[in-house]
C-alpha cells in the first residue's frame, strides 16, 4: 500500500496508506484529513480539492489535463505546485508522496 | 449524553458525520438509513455508474471502513417512523427508540410518482437509488426500446448512456422543450439538437396518458399516439421528504424550513440537503434545492452550528450534468438574468452563455468550459463589460480585477 504524506499549512502531518488507484483526494477524505472538501466526489467540478505537490514528485506524475488546468488557472493563489488531488490516482510509484494542504483552502 | 442522531443515510448524512469528527466531536454519533448501502453518491447513478463505468466502491461517500474507525454508528436498512422532539428521541418502525442532544434530519427526495393507468406494470423505473439504477442496468442489457418519460437532467443522463450503448430511445416531454423547467430556450435548443445528433427520438408536448402490456411494458399512450418500449425509465422530479418533521410539529413549507445556520424550527433539531427549504443570503430569497454541493455545505454548516458553531450557510448554487462527451457546469439561476452573453462557439461543443441582471453576472451555463463556471463563481453579483465577456480572446482572468 503506498502511503501520502499530507502536511497542513500549520505542519500538522498525516500519513495515510492510500490504496493503489484510489486517488489522493479519496485518501484524504476516508481519513479526515481537513482542507479537502471535495464537493464533487472527483469529478474535476469544483476545484475544492486543490493541493501543493512539490516539483520533484511533479515530475513522477502525469501532466495535468486541460480540464484540471482550467480549473487550477482561476485560482489567484494557484502556484506552480498546484494540482487538483481527485486527478491523481496512487500508485506503488507514488509511495511516500508529500502533499501539501494550502492555507486558502480551510 | 445521548449525542447526535442523523436521520438519512445520503451525501449529507456522511459528509455531517465526517465534519463532525473533523470539528473534533467526540460523542455518540447514530445514522439511520433506509436504504442498504452506506451513504453514497447521487449524480453519477445516472452517469458512470449506469454505464458501468465505476463501481459501488467508487460511488460510496465514504469507504465502510470509515464508520468503523470513527466509531460511527450506522444503521442501514432501518426506517425512521416518528421524532418527538419533547422527550428528545427517534423511533424507528422496528420499534427502536435513539435519544438525542441534537438531531440532524437528512431525508433528501423521493422521485414523483406516476400514477396513470399500467404504471404499476413491470419494465417501468424510476431513477433515485443505486438499487434503481442496478434495476436499470439489468433491463438494459435485454432492453430493445427504452422509453424515458421526462427531459430534464435525469432523463437526458440516462438517454445519453442508453443510446450510446445501441438502444433506441424516445424521450417524451410534457412541456413545449426539453429542460423547460431548469434552463433557457436557447440552451435547451442545444441540447434537444445534440441529442437528436446522437439518434435519440424527442417528442415534445406529449404527455403520457398511460402504459400497456400483458405483465410487463410493452406500449407507452401519449393519448391517440402509441410508442413501443420494453423498457420504461420516468425521470418527472422530485419530492422532498418532510413528512417525519412535519408530523413532529416542525415548520414545513416546500421543503424542511430552516435559518440560515441550517437550523429547523425547534433549536435542537438541524436539517440539510434535499430535504431543506432555506434563505440565501446572497440571492435575498428562499430557495430549496436538488443539488450535491448544497447537501455538502448544510451538511459542514449544521456539523458545526450542532456543536456550538456560529456558521453561516451562503454560498451561490452550482450544479452539472455530464452527457456523451460534454459537461454542463452551472453557476445561479439562468431565469434570474435580463440579458445573456455568448463566450466561444455552440457548433465546436465549447461555449459559455452568461446571464446578467442590471449588468450583474447571476449565472452561466458553461459546456466543455470549465474557466467560464470557474469565473462566474467568482464574479458572481458583480457589474462586467457584457462586450469583454463575449469576446473569446480577453482573458477571463482580467474580468477579475
Amino acid at each position: 500500500m503506498p502511503q501520502v504524506k499530507f502536511i497542513e499549512f500549520n505542519g500538522t502531518e498525516h500519513n495515510i496508506d492510500a490504496n493503489n488507484g484510489d486517488s489522493i483526494m479519496t485518501a484524504a477524505t476516508s481519513n479526515l484529513v481537513p482542507g479537502i472538501d471535495a464537493d464533487c466526489g472527483g469529478e474535476c467540478s469544483c476545484a475544492t480539492c486543490h493541493v501543493l505537490i512539490s516539483a520533484e514528485w511533479q515530475t513522477k506524475l502525469d501532466a495535468p489535463s486541460e480540464s484540471e488546468e482550467s480549473m487550477l488557472d482561476l485560482n489567484p493563489d494557484r502556484s506552480s505546485e498546484s494540482r487538483l488531488s481527485c486527478q491523481i490516482k496512487m500508485s506503488d510509484d507514488l509511495d511516500g508522496i508529500v502533499v501539501n494542504l494550502p492555507e486558502f483552502q480551510y | 449524553m445521548s449525542g447526535i442522531v442523523i436521520i438519512g443515510a445520503g451525501q449529507a448524512a456522511g459528509q455531517a458525520a465526517a465534519s463532525l469528527r473533523q470539528e473534533k466531536y467526540e460523542g455518540s454519533i447514530t445514522i439511520l438509513g433506509e436504504e442498504t448501502q452506506p451513504p453514497y453518491q447521487r449524480p453519477p447513478l445516472s452517469k458512470q455508474y449506469l454505464s458501468g463505468e465505476l463501481g459501488m466502491d467508487r460511488v460510496l461517500v465514504r469507504p465502510e471502513k470509515f464508520y468503523v474507525d470513527q466509531n460511527v454508528s450506522l444503521h442501514t436498512g432501518t426506517q425512521v417512523e416518528s421524532i418527538d422532539p419533547s422527550a428528545k428521541s427517534v423511533t424507528t418502525s422496528a420499534g427502536d427508540s435513539y435519544e438525542y442532544d441534537k438531531l440532524l434530519i437528512a431525508t433528501g427526495s423521493r422521485p414523483r410518482i406516476l400514477t396513470i393507468p399500467g404504471s404499476d406494470l413491470e419494465g417501468i423505473h424510476y431513477l433515485r437509488t443505486i438499487d434503481d439504477v442496478d434495476g436499470i442496468r439489468a433491463a438494459m442489457k435485454t432492453a430493445k426500446k427504452v422509453c424515458i418519460v421526462g427531459g430534464g437532467y435525469i432523463g437526458l443522463e440516462v438517454a445519453a448512456v442508453a443510446v450510446t450503448s445501441g438502444l433506441s430511445v424516445t424521450v417524451l416531454e410534457m412541456e413545449e422543450r426539453i429542460l423547460q423547467r431548469v434552463t433557457t430556450p436557447e440552451m435547451s435548443e442545444y441540447y434537444h439538437e445534440l441529442h437528436t445528433g446522437r439518434g435519440v427520438n424527442i417528442m415534445v408536448n406529449t404527455g403520457v396518458s398511460g402504459f400497456e402490456g400483458d405483465g410487463s411494458v410493452t406500449t407507452v399512450l401519449c393519448g391517440d399516439e402509441k410508442i413501443d418500449a420494453d423498457l420504461v425509465i420516468v425521470g418527472i422530479g422530485i419530492i422532498p421528504n418532510t413528512e417525519l418533521a412535519d408530523t413532529a410539529g416542525l415548520e414545513c413549507n416546500n421543503g424542511i424550513t430552516v435559518n440560515d445556520h441550517c437550523r429547523t424550527s425547534d433549536p435542537d433539531i438541524y436539517a440539510a440537503g434535499d430535504c431543506t427549504n432555506h434563505p440565501n443570503p446572497i440571492m435575498g430569497r428562499r430557495l430549496r434545492l436538488e443539488s450535491v454541493p448544497n447537501a455538502m455545505e448544510q451538511a459542514r454548516v449544521s456539523a458545526a452550528n450542532m456543536l456550538g458553531g456560529d456558521k453561516v450557510y451562503a454560498s451561490v448554487p452550482w450544479f452539472w450534468s455530464d452527457q456523451y462527451e460534454l459537461k454542463l457546469q452551472m453557476v445561479g439561476f439562468s431565469a434570474d438574468g435580463d440579458t445573456s452573453v455568448l463566450r466561444g462557439d455552440k457548433a465546436t461543443n465549447q461555449f459559455a452563455v452568461f446571464y446578467l441582471k442590471d449588468g450583474k453576472v447571476v449565472s452561466v451555463d458553461a459546456v466543455n468550459s470549465p474557466k467560464e463556471f470557474m469565473v462566474c463563481k467568482q464574479l458572481y453579483g458583480k457589474v462586467v463589460d457584457p462586450a469583454a465577456l463575449a469576446d473569446a480572446t480577453v482573458e477571463l482572468k482580467t474580468l477579475l480585477n
